[in-house]
């Protein structure tokens, strides 16, 4: 018998095929989604009020698309082929089809996007900032200069048409992030039509917590004052989202307890030991009901605006716990139990290895850090720029 | 020189065996050896038979697999599980299968319960979800039937070991790609049956060629009352179990 494994698994399965950067790579994805998805409220939909996210909420959503292939890369035992899935994809794998659909996002969606916002500040900087600095902004115009009112216009134009584009791709993006596990019938966890449902709800939810959390961040660190307007905009979608994502989740699972398919002993014996403290503890009682309550308790009561801020905060720090339990109870969930249903595995994550917690954390830090770096580069305000 | 009686007749009795053997070898003409007909992949579709009543789970498939196949330790091309069934209780079998029963099982402890062995190995489904989902196509059928895996073009993304229902599949330690059986494809090409079907001394285990009508795998079909596993997951396995109990998984 080996250790930590209870009843019968069938003898290759005992060891966990996808760890915990297989659980970064949902995770991420779903915050790019989810940022996008808030910017384009006010492109699209003219929610004026969260103007003050708007570009925010871009920057963010490609600092954290640039690092979602990095866990990727690094757990798969032959990266150096990885560009394979471009050149002669299987075109009835899902994961291959997800190569595409994330390079039309970062390309056609979110890079073009951000580009025609920046235009103006781009050129402009490109003539009043010296040294190394502009040569980057020179090369960031892309040899156009013309920031005339009616290039302007064209820009707005085809920026609107592209977040148009960019509000089903981002559906996409992390709808396709569900369907591919949504799609292995062999694995019972997983393997249902809610998926990328569900995915795509709680990639919003996560997605609209970190931008919210990051402007307050972001906001203390440039000694500029909160907007509470755009703040409670941003809190009011994110409860709303929240509540329709949940409601999917719980859904689900009514459904599984009422079928009670073959499935339904095991990953109910699951839910209650291996991950109970992960999915009953962690995602639904602090990092689901906790936060819904805060905000909930935000829109039925009149507050101030510190504690509000407060409330906003904690809702939005435990959301994004919340989000990262969810995306740890899909994927780690999904193989602890064996396929014939007679018993389970371990977990074992280790620290300092390729595909342990340490590279976890670090690829958590970089898109922070990237984010850092076009916030110095591409200014959040306009006068800024100036 | 001091040669005794014995000696020389020993000497004597070798001269004439290896006159007469340089003489028989002299006799062999110096063309290549005689060709096995060029194997033709379009007159063959490859399966196999398993009687669980005649697995005996002394492990022989399961060491001859791996050294035939230089299967990595602790990972399984093919294993052997051992089912206790209580009366009434198909929904609770206990099942073991130490080590893939590479040493066969110990003794069983259980009694007054119906107890048999399920070799399992790749059932190379006609519908595979492992080749469905395989990126790059490194796991494909190939054109009489087997699901073989091109190693030198495998990502190792392991999404195929994820979509395999029957656990088949596993990760090679060394070559970082994914490993599985290939129904010994570099025997059965040439003429010969698996290794597994080779060393199992009941003949639980046949190789079946479903595309020859004189196979014996038609009577097979045709006379017993045959299952595949879980079938609900429509995969068309080629791996027939002759009276499979309804306990397997």
């Amino acid at each position: 018998m080996h250790p930590g494994v209870e009843g019968f698994m069938y003898p290759n399965e005992v060891e966990l095929q996808w760890s915990i950067l297989i659980v970064l790579y949902p995770y991420i994805t779903g915050l790019v989604a989810g940022a996008f998805i808030l910017a384009s409220l006010e492109r699209v939909f003219k929610v004026a009020a969260v103007k003050p996210t708007y570009r925010l909420a871009l920057l963010t959503a490609l600092a954290f698309l640039l690092v979602a292939p990095l866990p990727l890369q690094l757990h798969l035992g032959h990266p150096e082929r990885s560009f394979e899935m471009y050149l002669t994809p299987n075109r009835s794998s899902a994961m291959a089809m997800f190569g595409f659909v994330y390079l039309w996002y970062l390309m056609v969606v979110l890079l073009l996007e951000i580009w025609l916002d920046y235009r103006a500040d781009i050129v402009r900087m490109s003539q009043t900032t010296r040294g190394p600095v502009r040569w980057i902004y020179k090369v960031l115009t892309l040899g156009s200069q013309d920031i005339s009112p009616e290039a302007r216009k064209i820009d707005d134009t085809v920026g609107w048409i592209v977040t148009i584009i960019g509000i089903p791709s981002a559906f996409l993006l992390h709808g396709y992030v569900g369907f591919i596990f949504g799609s292995v019938k062999a694995n019972a966890w997983w393997s249902t039509p809610l998926m990328p449902v569900v995915f795509l709800f709680s990639a919003m939810v996560s997605g609209i917590a970190a931008v919210m959390l990051l402007y307050m961040v972001v906001s203390r660190f440039q000694k500029q004052v909160v907007d509470m307007r755009c703040l409670d905009t941003i809190a009011k979608y994110l409860f709303y989202v929240f509540l329709i994502d949940f409601s999917l989740e719980m859904l689900d699972l009514i459904h599984r307890i009422y079928e009670a398919d073959e499935s339904f002993r095991t990953l109910d014996f699951m839910v209650q030991t291996r991950l109970y403290m992960s999915q009953v503890v962690i995602q639904i009682c602090i990092g689901t009901v906790v936060p819904l309550a805060l905000l909930g308790w935000t829109q039925v009561r009149r507050l101030s605006d510190g504690v509000r801020r407060a409330m906003y905060a904690t809702a939005g720090v435990l959301t994004l716990i919340g989000i990262f339990a969810m995306r740890w109870n899909v994927v780690i969930g999904g193989q602890l139990f064996s396929k014939s249903y007679l018993g389970y595995t371990t977990y074992k994550l280790e620290f300092a290895t390729r595909e342990g917690l340490l590279p976890a954390i670090v690829l958590m830090i970089l898109p922070l850090a990237i984010l850092w770096v076009l916030l110095k580069l591409l200014p959040l305000s306009e006068k800024e720029a100036a | 020189m001091d040669v005794s009686r014995r000696e020389m007749l020993a000497g004597a009795a070798k001269f004439l065996v290896l006159g007469f053997a340089a003489e028989a070898a002299a006799d062999v003409p110096l063309a290549a050896p005689a060709q096995l007909p060029a194997y033709d992949p379009s007159q063959h579709w490859w399966g196999m038979t398993i009687d669980i009543d005649l697995c005996i789970g002394c492990g022989n498939c399961v060491r001859a697999c791996s050294a035939e196949n230089g299967v990595p330790d602790g990972y399984f091309r093919t294993w052997v599980e051992r089912y206790h069934v209580k009366s009434g209780d198909q929904e609770h079998p206990k099942v073991e299968s130490p080590d893939g029963a590479i040493k066969g099982f110990p003794p069983s402890t259980e009694t007054n319960e119906k107890a048999f062995y399920v070799p399992k190995l790749c059932n190379h489904c006609e519908t595979s979800p492992c080749v469905q989902v395989c990126p790059v196509g490194a796991t494909f059928e190939s054109p009489d039937g087997v699901v073989l895996v091109d190693t030198t073009y495998c990502l190792g993304c392991r999404y195929c070991i994820q979509a395999c229902p029957y656990g088949c599949r596993y990760i090679h330690p060394e070559r970082h790609t994914v490993d599985k059986c290939s129904l010994c494809y570099h025997r059965i090409t040439q003429g010969l049956t698996t290794a597994c079907c080779e060393a199992c001394p009941t003949g639980a285990r046949k190789l079946a060629d479903l595309k020859n009508p004189k196979d014996p795998v038609h009577a097979f079909l045709r006379d017993n009352k045959v299952q595949v596993l879980k079938p609900h997951m429509a995969t068309r396995s080629k791996t027939f179990y002759k009276d499979l109990d309804g306990s397997v998984r």
